[in-house]
């Protein structure tokens, strides 16, 4: 796979696991790309945590960066029926279970469910913004992400980075396949034909459980 | 009822070393006129508590967006945030300089301790950063296990002065916001000691409807008019 062609093709698998109707938030990066792939009759609300719900693209008649952002602080725009609240409201939907899906990126994702990426020690220190909450509190919790970094695994036995969230990961989704974060560890349930299974495991640093042959993730 | 007074009256009210709480979010829902005055103000050594510190370069090619101004100039010593990736300075001058104290708290976390702070409550118990290196925040009281799930009791937070981003502001104070601006703004609005608000428009009483105010005048000590962004 041309590495162009990833972001797409992670984005197009990661939005069939959404609803119709499901309110969703998704992180910068890889998971702004989804709402582009959802399948026909799909329509989904999106949130973003500085405050609204039912964000859309800029009006481009009317547009309002000094007044309409998003989650990243890049101009945005609102839905017809969507609102406008403030960061405790938005907070408590995020904590309270109200939100069925957030989208995110990780540096590293482990066998547990566990998920690092806010800060690398005496390097960088972005600062975890809403990812803790979002990843405390909501229904589903899918990381779409490359399988590794330079060649490097990101997804391991344990996260050596310091925690976003522990145990909290229900899906990881790469351009190589989908594992599903169980009690017993990650289940490879698909995988990308141009790949292996022996492939995946070997650029995976977690041990992949096989229970079925894994489906084809295209 | 709140004084309405000019941006540099107001700006004299923050002396230095004060706790400054600023709503906002990447600059949006900042008191941009506000602040600009402030960061020419030569006042230093503020307690900073926001959710990010904005970043180099406003939507209108400003150099420096809202907050961003405080941290460029060096007058901020200690900085609670949530979020501080999108401005190179806050690294700059905690990680090389020494000179910036960064306290990183998870977003929803720090609206609720700032609520709670305003609404006389004695902390926080939210299991965000449960298992994480939130744990040793120096805002992190303890960890209670409740109905079998563990919390951490994250403390309330006020300051000497909030400074507020309104769009519509009447003669009582009762502040209107636009868009995504009211973010952080209306928790910080009530967990001060002293509150400055900025409108764009002051406006009569009666042209923000009492349904529409979000943020009442009782809240407001101060207002100054910044003009149209």
């Amino acid at each position: 796979m041309e590495k162009s062609e990833i972001k797409g093709f992670i984005a197009k698998r990661v939005a069939k696991e959404l609803k119709d109707g499901d309110v969703v938030n998704l992180g910068i990066g890889l998971p702004t790309l989804v709402p582009n792939y959802l399948p026909e009759g799909i329509h989904v609300t999106l949130q973003a945590e500085n405050g609204t719900i039912g964000s859309a693209a800029v009006n481009k008649e009317n547009p309002d960066p000094i007044h309409d952002v998003d989650a990243g602080g890049s101009p945005s725009g609102v839905a017809a029926g969507g609102s406008f609240i403030d960061s405790s409201v938005s907070f408590g939907l995020i904590r309270g279970g109200h939100v069925d899906a957030t989208i995110l990126g990780g540096l590293e994702v482990d066998e547990e469910g566990s998920l690092s990426n806010w800060i690398i020690p005496g390097k960088k220190m972005p600062g975890m913004g809403g990812a803790m909450d979002l990843l405390v509190g909501a229904k589903n919790v899918i990381v779409a992400m490359e399988h590794t970094a330079k060649g490097n695994p990101k997804i391991l036995k344990k996260c050596k980075l310091p925690y976003t969230a522990v145990k909290c990961i229900t899906k990881i989704i790469t351009e190589m396949g989908v594992m599903e974060v169980t009690p017993e560890g990650l289940v490879l349930t698909e995988i990308n034909p141009e790949f292996t299974v022996e492939q995946v495991q070997a650029a995976t640093e977690a041990t992949l459980i096989i229970k079925d042959e894994p489906k084809s993730m295209v | 009822m709140p004084k309405f007074v000019s941006i540099e009256e107001a700006v004299k009210l923050i002396p230095d070393g004060a706790t400054v709480m600023f709503g906002g979010f990447m600059g949006c829902g900042n008191a941009h006129k506000f602040i600009d005055a402030l960061s020419k103000s030569g006042v230093k050594d503020l307690t900073m508590i926001s959710n990010d510190g904005s970043m180099p370069g406003g939507p209108m090619g400003e150099d420096y967006y809202g907050v961003a101004k405080l941290i460029h100039n060096k007058q901020i010593k200690k900085l609670i945030a949530t979020h501080v990736g999108l401005n190179p300075e806050v690294a700059q001058q905690s990680m090389q300089d020494g000179t910036l104290e960064v306290i990183l708290v998870p977003q929803g976390s720090l609206a609720e301790m700032i609520r709670a702070g305003g609404a006389g409550l004695g902390g926080v118990l939210t299991p965000t950063g449960v298992g994480t290196i939130v744990e040793e925040n120096p805002l992190c009281l303890g960890k209670q296990t409740i109905n079998g799930r563990d919390y951490l009791l994250m403390a309330p937070v006020r300051a000497d002065f909030a400074v507020i981003g309104g769009y519509k502001i009447d003669k009582a104070g009762n502040v209107w916001y636009k868009g995504t601006t009211s973010n952080f703004n209306l928790v910080m609005a009530t967990a001060a000691d002293t509150v400055i608000a900025e409108a764009e428009q002051v406006v009569e009483c009666g042209e923000i409807a009492p349904e529409d105010v979000r943020t009442s005048g009782v809240f407001v000590d101060y207002v100054v008019e910044g003009g149209l962004y």
